[in-house]
């Protein structure tokens, strides 16, 4: 759906995106994340056929840009950083001339379709300058779905949106990744991207990692398993961090943190091992780091 | 076709909600109209200022063998003003495609219709007709509602052809969206390469010099706009014209647009 290979792009002497290899599946949310200023803007626009890149290539839907750029805009939607709606005019209006310029066939009923899905309709006659964040970004994100795009570019959807709205939108991409479309979601928020992308790939000027959040963590940080005890000895700790697969093991308050590279296999063993030696397990759990934790380590060494 | 149209009543829809922009189509078409029917309600029925062999050389070039020394000195200051009917192809071009181009960027609604289908010269056609077609609507109208205020004030069918004649007829049919033309694409080279918004509609505002230039020489009596210069122009303009269709479309590029301006 969307490949690019050794895609870069120079402003003068300035280097925004520097060979970015990336394939994304259909039906896959890709999370793009990174710092301001990492190139990520750049790197939508250039598979959005917005802007040229300088070297390497990309195929997006099969259409290669910078040959097929018209085509590309046909089968992708776009949603910018920022709404970019026309103020002035209706919400109605605004998305009819959208769905004019995308050559949607039923215009009528696309918008109507759209402006009753994000809850829009009733005040689809009033000037988007009236709206509120939320409702200008929904409206926003109708504009891109128009025209039935295969591939989504979502940049930042749910920036600056009130908790109530962010969360409306994030359900809606998750409607649009039941339905099948390929999503390149660029964010910040961490938590949206863990909760919504199959892969994410870290960004600063060139691609740092690209895996599944899971997998980055247990990359970065290794798998940790919490024995919650009554009471927890030195002795405990030094019987567990003797076996063979247990890469480290160490007491914090009253838990045993265990890091071993497979909890599944090797958990059953470590409990009778402690009950063996008179420990009260209370529970046993993961230690999820968040993505936050992921992310910040890996842009701080990249 | 149908981008272009749909682009060009969007234009319309948002930019006639500007209030300087709705000043440049209605007040003043209506201000510059009014100057000269103003001068001729005036001066009429003046006939006695001056006799013919009296008047500068000037006057007496307007003047027809059937006009009074006063008619001619009255044609001869109206004509002062029929320039002021080429200010309209220029300025109300420049006041909306400067709107519609800069005003797309200020809201940044320019980057969401650039990743549409349509294509630059898609684009740049509605948005250049969008500006084209008011300027030439008012102007007409101007001149129309001129013409007949100064067919009602004057008696003499000699005056009147001596004003409403073939120089004017050609200037504002001719010239008039020759020069909307070249306000149209210099507010486009202008907006495609400046990166501030502010810049662009004050260079385009520039365009008005030249034809105040024209205005004030021929106040001064440095030269008379007659047939021949308005042929000349005419040519002239068309070159002009050419050479800014081409260069406006070579450099409305819609990277250096998205990636320059701030």
């Amino acid at each position: 759906m969307i490949l690019a290979e050794d895609l870069s792009k120079h402003f003068d002497s300035t280097i925004a995106v520097d060979g970015l290899d990336l394939q994304v599946s259909q039906g896959e949310v890709f999370g793009f994340l990174g710092p301001n200023g990492a190139g990520k803007t750049t790197t939508v626009r250039m598979l959005t056929s917005l802007i040229a890149p300088t070297r390497g290539r990309a195929v997006v839907n099969g259409y290669t840009v910078g040959q097929q750029d018209t085509q590309i805009r046909r089968t992708v939607g776009v949603l910018t950083e920022t709404p970019g709606l026309y103020d002035n005019l209706s919400a109605e209006y605004n998305l009819r001339i959208f769905a004019r310029l995308y050559e949607v066939k039923d215009v009528h009923g696309q918008v109507e379709k759209y402006l009753r899905m994000l809850g829009l309709w009733d005040r689809r006659f009033e000037p988007t300058a009236t709206f509120s964040k939320g409702m200008k970004q929904k409206l926003a994100i109708a504009r891109a779905l128009l025209h039935e795009p295969p591939i989504l570019f979502l940049d930042e959807p749910t920036a600056a949106l009130d908790p109530e709205s962010a969360h409306l939108v994030r359900d809606f991409i998750a409607e649009l990744r039941r339905e099948g479309r390929t999503i390149f979601l660029c964010t910040h928020n961490l938590d949206e991207a863990d909760r919504l992308c199959d892969r994410i790939g870290v960004f600063k000027t060139r691609l740092l990692v690209v895996d599944s959040p899971e997998r980055l963590r247990r990359q970065v940080f290794g798998r940790k398993v919490v024995f919650h005890l009554r009471a927890v000895d030195t002795g405990l700790v030094e019987l567990v961090s003797a076996l063979p697969y247990v890469d480290d093991a160490q007491s914090v308050d009253q838990r045993l943190l265990v890091t071993v590279d497979d909890p599944e296999a090797h958990n059953p063993e470590i409990v009778r091992l402690l009950v063996g030696a008179g420990a009260d397990i209370q529970f046993v759990g993961e230690l999820r780091h968040s993505l936050e934790d992921v992310y910040l380590r890996l842009v701080k060494n990249g | 076709m149908n981008k272009i149209i749909t682009i060009l009543k969007k234009e319309w829809a948002e930019v006639f909600k500007n209030r300087m922009v709705l000043f440049s189509v209605v007040f003043l078409p209506l201000l510059l109209t009014a100057i000269p029917l103003v001068i001729l309600f005036t001066m009429r029925g003046d006939n006695a200022v001056m006799q013919s062999a009296e008047m500068p050389e000037q006057v007496n070039a307007l003047c027809a063998p059937d006009m009074s020394g006063g008619e001619c000195f009255q044609v001869y200051m109206v004509s002062q003003f029929m320039l002021m009917f080429m200010i309209l192809p220029l300025a109300i071009p420049a006041s909306i495609s400067a709107y519609s181009i800069v005003g797309e960027k200020t809201s940044r609604t320019l980057e969401p219709l650039l990743a549409t289908p349509i294509t630059t010269l898609q684009l740049l056609v509605a948005k250049g007709l969008a500006a084209l077609l008011p300027a030439m609507l008012a102007t007409y109208a101007a001149f129309g509602i001129f013409a007949l205020g100064a067919r009602l004030m004057i008696s003499n069918p000699a005056m009147y052809s001596a004003i409403v004649d073939i120089r004017w007829l050609a200037a504002v049919f001719l010239v008039g969206p020759l020069l909307a033309l070249v306000s149209v694409n210099f507010s486009v080279i202008v907006s495609s390469r400046v990166t501030d918004p502010r810049v662009a509609e004050q260079l385009t505002a520039l365009l008005i010099v030249p034809l105040l230039a024209i205005f004030f020489g021929q106040m001064a009596g440095l030269f008379v706009l007659n047939r021949n210069l308005i042929l000349v122009g005419t040519a002239f303009l068309l070159l002009i014209d050419i050479i800014l269709i081409f260069l406006s479309t070579q450099i409305f590029e819609r990277e250096t647009i998205l990636t320059r301006w701030k």
